[in-house]
């Protein structure tokens, strides 16, 4: 294993902002970020003259990055960051922001992820998605990134000899929590009756696999630990965050991810170990990618996934509280903000301000994010530990 | 002939003809590397000359070395089917008109993936396949995973044949039925199965060997029509332009004079009225109407064939003028791909070296029969590429060509 990391003491994560979600908005990318950074800023009781760091993720603000924000928002950080990393962009924002308040160079970071939804936008923005997705992938049937999760998803199952019920318990599950989180789209329960008979998508997926694309925003701030107190701000601890690119770039298909090769690096810097855990906020736009973060952060060995879901259960009040708010698949994925849910659902567990179902004395929850299908698969995992204090 | 594919109903003459649609054809420039070799049927992926790696999707740099030296080379194209999906959801039109669609992720022997269209003939994975690269209805570069063994015929597969132009039930427009070549193409394409063919001719007088036996034939119907007369090209096309659904141009005029061998330029307009504005005259014509019919039902209009000549790539000094107007030809040629592009329709270019007839009589051998053309011909509709070079000449001389076109200037000059 490489260096130890630098550790991330003092450093203070506050201030959990939702954006509701809505199915498709007319409005830009531009109204979901005004409406976190103002939530953020009433949350912490501070003027937005106060926010000297801003760190960005969006699909959807073109031609604008988080450079024409600032303008746009009225604000003069002295650090900025836009981070075009999709699902992986929540971690590694919180990373790089929490890098910078220990450095000085920021005292208050927002972290905010937004897109808007307009009924063509997936459209458009899977059929040009990166380089490799325009050239080989979207040419070939144009079902955006369903058809890669399909291919994964059936390699899984082949190899390691996955159920369609076994994803359909984690599905399950994900709408209980769901039902008590108040921003969830869905409103309905879904029985294992109800995921295994929906219509196909993509063979092995059906459509309760596939997440919702929609509009929203998730937020937190960045901040010393000492600035959380001085404020009065119920925040978390920073204990250990990851990142990796591109990992096992020769696997025929990808089964395992970036979290493989730095989970060690993780739990050592946060000094507890997979056992420690109380809560998983997996980033999960299908169930497959759930099911090979539980294995790669070490949570069981690789193929035991299966295995895994059949003995534990996945509700908030369950053996194995997992995706509390509902996650992406039953709460939507507002674009980038899926990559930000989690951070934000873990921190509200920590800090006990849950808006939904309570995991009862949340000390320590790993937040996991995954992002950007390029060709055949994911390029960004990462994954961080936040702790109660 | 497979009997997987079945006679298509007829049309319902109350429902709308639909629009034809386009699978997604934007790519990046260095993706269109692709179709330099699928234009020809060749699998051909970025092979890094410094460390020899392969490398799949098209990048600008060596993935493993970093070297910018990548040369698209042919592949073998075996691999090992890894993982496989039926699309039942789709973005894009096309695909939507078209599911479910099968769709596989191959690893090449040569250690990279490729998300391919899949062959409903393929075992569930993991089997081998054979990957090749295709033309899709866009135009575009696609790859095509097929069984390793058996028949492969992607006409015979109900999705793969979307990327093919075969003649099987199709109404075929033969310009030129009389010569050599046209009556060999005539029985090729029935043959292959094509519900029709109208046999162009003009000049009755003529009464060349085979051809009471082709007009007796009776699947054929001859149609006058002279490529050099507007009005006869407009008249046929008002008449049957509606049906046709496979146009082969096989009108050519051919003279062999160099530039000093014949003073004037009647020879080299009378080249050019048939070769080059005959060509314009059809595609006026024939083209717009073929547009509107890139999806009418399993039997739409689907491909226009040209036959040119290898001599269109550089002047042969020889058959000089013949040479420009085949050059002129393949100019206008390749404006007519664009603009039935959109509609689906496919341009294949035949470039055949020498053949075999009275105008030829002069060259040494090896020289290209009728039949062989005809074949080609076929081939290129039963298959998927747009650009044929028949026979050992032509594929001499494009090898030249491709090499170094100032040699073979100087070569055919000799």
């Amino acid at each position: 294993m490489a260096n130890r990391i630098a550790s991330y003491d003092g450093v203070a994560v506050a201030v959990p902002v939702s954006v509701p979600y809505e199915r498709f908005s007319i409005r830009g990318a531009h109204w979901f970020i005004a409406r976190a950074l103002k939530a953020l800023v009433d949350g912490a009781g501070i003027s937005k003259d106060e926010i000297d760091g801003l760190c960005v993720g969006s699909f959807t603000l073109a031609p604008d990055s988080a450079v024409g924000l600032t303008q746009h928002l009225g604000l003069s950080p002295r650090w900025l960051d836009h981070v075009p990393m999709g699902g992986a962009s929540g971690i590694v924002s919180l990373r790089r922001a929490a890098r910078a308040v220990q450095a000085g160079d920021a005292e208050i970071v927002a972290c905010i992820a937004g897109d808007t939804n307009h009924v063509d936008s997936f459209r458009l923005s899977t059929a040009t998605f990166s380089m490799f997705a325009q050239d080989a992938v979207y040419p070939y049937g144009a079902g955006g990134p369903n058809t890669s999760f399909a291919f994964l998803t059936a390699y899984y199952m082949r190899t390691y000899g996955a159920k369609p019920e076994d994803f359909g318990k984690l599905c399950v599950a994900q709408r209980s929590n769901a039902l008590q989180f108040p921003h969830a789209l869905f409103k309905k329960p879904l029985t294992l009756d109800e995921y295994l008979n929906a219509r196909p998508v993509a063979d092995p997926l059906r459509l309760f696999d596939c997440v919702m694309p929609c509009a929203g925003a998730e937020a937190f701030l960045v901040m010393s630990e000492d600035r959380a107190r001085r404020l009065g701000l119920p925040h978390a601890r920073l204990r250990g965050a990851i990142e990796r690119h591109n990992a096992f770039p020769d696997d025929p298909v990808q089964h395992r991810g970036g979290w493989a090769m730095d989970r060690d690096r993780l739990y050592e810097s946060a000094g507890i170990g997979p056992e420690d855990i109380d809560l998983l906020e997996a980033y999960d736009d299908y169930p497959v990618i759930c099911v090979l973060q539980i294995e790669d952060l070490g949570f069981c060995g690789k193929g035991e996934g299966p295995d895994f879901i059949r003995r534990h259960t996945f509700e908030a009040n369950g053996s194995f509280p997992f995706n509390t708010s509902g996650g992406q698949l039953s709460v939507g994925q507002a674009g980038a903000a899926g990559g930000t849910l989690g951070i934000v659902e873990a921190l509200r567990q920590v800090t006990g301000q849950s808006l939904g179902a309570r995991v009862e004395n949340a000390r320590h929850a790993l937040v996991s994010g995954f992002g950007m299908i390029n060709f055949d698969r994911g390029l960004c995992t990462g994954a961080a530990i936040l702790a109660a204090t | 002939m497979s009997e997987t594919i079945k006679r298509p109903k007829r049309k319902n003459p109350i429902l709308k003809t639909r629009a034809p649609t386009l699978p997604p054809d934007r790519r990046s420039r260095i993706a269109l590397g692709l179709v330099r070799g699928a234009a020809l049927g060749n699998l051909e992926l970025q092979c890094c000359a410094a460390c020899g790696a392969v490398q799949y999707p098209p990048r600008e740099a060596c993935v493993r070395c970093l070297s910018a030296e990548l040369e698209w080379t042919v592949m073998s194209g075996r691999g090992e089917l890894v993982s496989e999906t039926t699309l039942h959801h789709s973005q894009e039109l096309f695909f939507r008109e078209r599911m479910p669609w099968r769709l596989g992720l191959v690893r090449l022997a040569e250690g990279v993936s490729l998300v391919v269209h899949l062959d409903a003939r393929c075992g569930p994975a993991p089997s081998p396949v054979i990957v090749e690269a295709v033309l899709d209805r866009a135009g575009q570069a696609a790859l095509v995973a097929k069984p390793d063994g058996g028949n492969t015929a992607l006409a015979d597969e109900p999705k793969l044949r979307n990327f093919t132009s075969d003649p099987r039930f199709r109404k075929v427009l033969v310009t030129d039925a009389k010569s050599a070549v046209g009556q060999a193409v005539v029985k090729a394409v029935l043959e292959a199965g094509a519900d029709l063919v109208w046999a162009g001719h003009c000049e009755p007088w003529k009464n060349p060997p085979g051809w009471p036996a082709i007009a007796e034939l009776p699947k054929v119907t001859l149609v006058p029509l002279d490529v050099t007369d507007t009005k006869s090209v407009n008249e046929l096309a008002a008449e049957l332009g509606f049906k046709v659904d496979i146009v082969i141009n096989t009108s050519e005029h051919h003279r062999t004079f160099g530039i000093f061998g014949r003073a004037g330029v009647e020879t080299a307009r009378a080249e050019m009225e048939t070769n080059c504005f005959g060509l314009l005259r059809l595609a006026q014509a024939f083209g717009p109407v073929m547009q509107s019919r890139g999806a009418d039902g399993e039997t739409s209009a689907v491909a226009w064939v040209n036959l040119l000549s290898i001599y269109a790539l550089s002047n042969f000094p020889q058959h000089a003028t013949y040479s420009a107007s085949m050059a002129a030809a393949l100019s206008v040629a390749q404006a007519l791909r664009a603009e039935m592009r959109v509609a689906g329709i496919r341009v294949i270019n035949i470039f055949p070296g020498p053949i075999d007839d009275e105008w030829n009589q002069l060259l040494l051998p090896p020289k290209l029969a009728p039949s062989a053309v005809a074949r080609a011909i076929v081939g290129a509709l039963k298959g998927s590429v747009e650009d044929v070079y028949p026979g050992d000449i032509a594929q001499d001389w494009l090898a030249r060509f491709r090499d170094n076109p100032k040699a073979l200037e100087r070569e055919l000059g000799r």
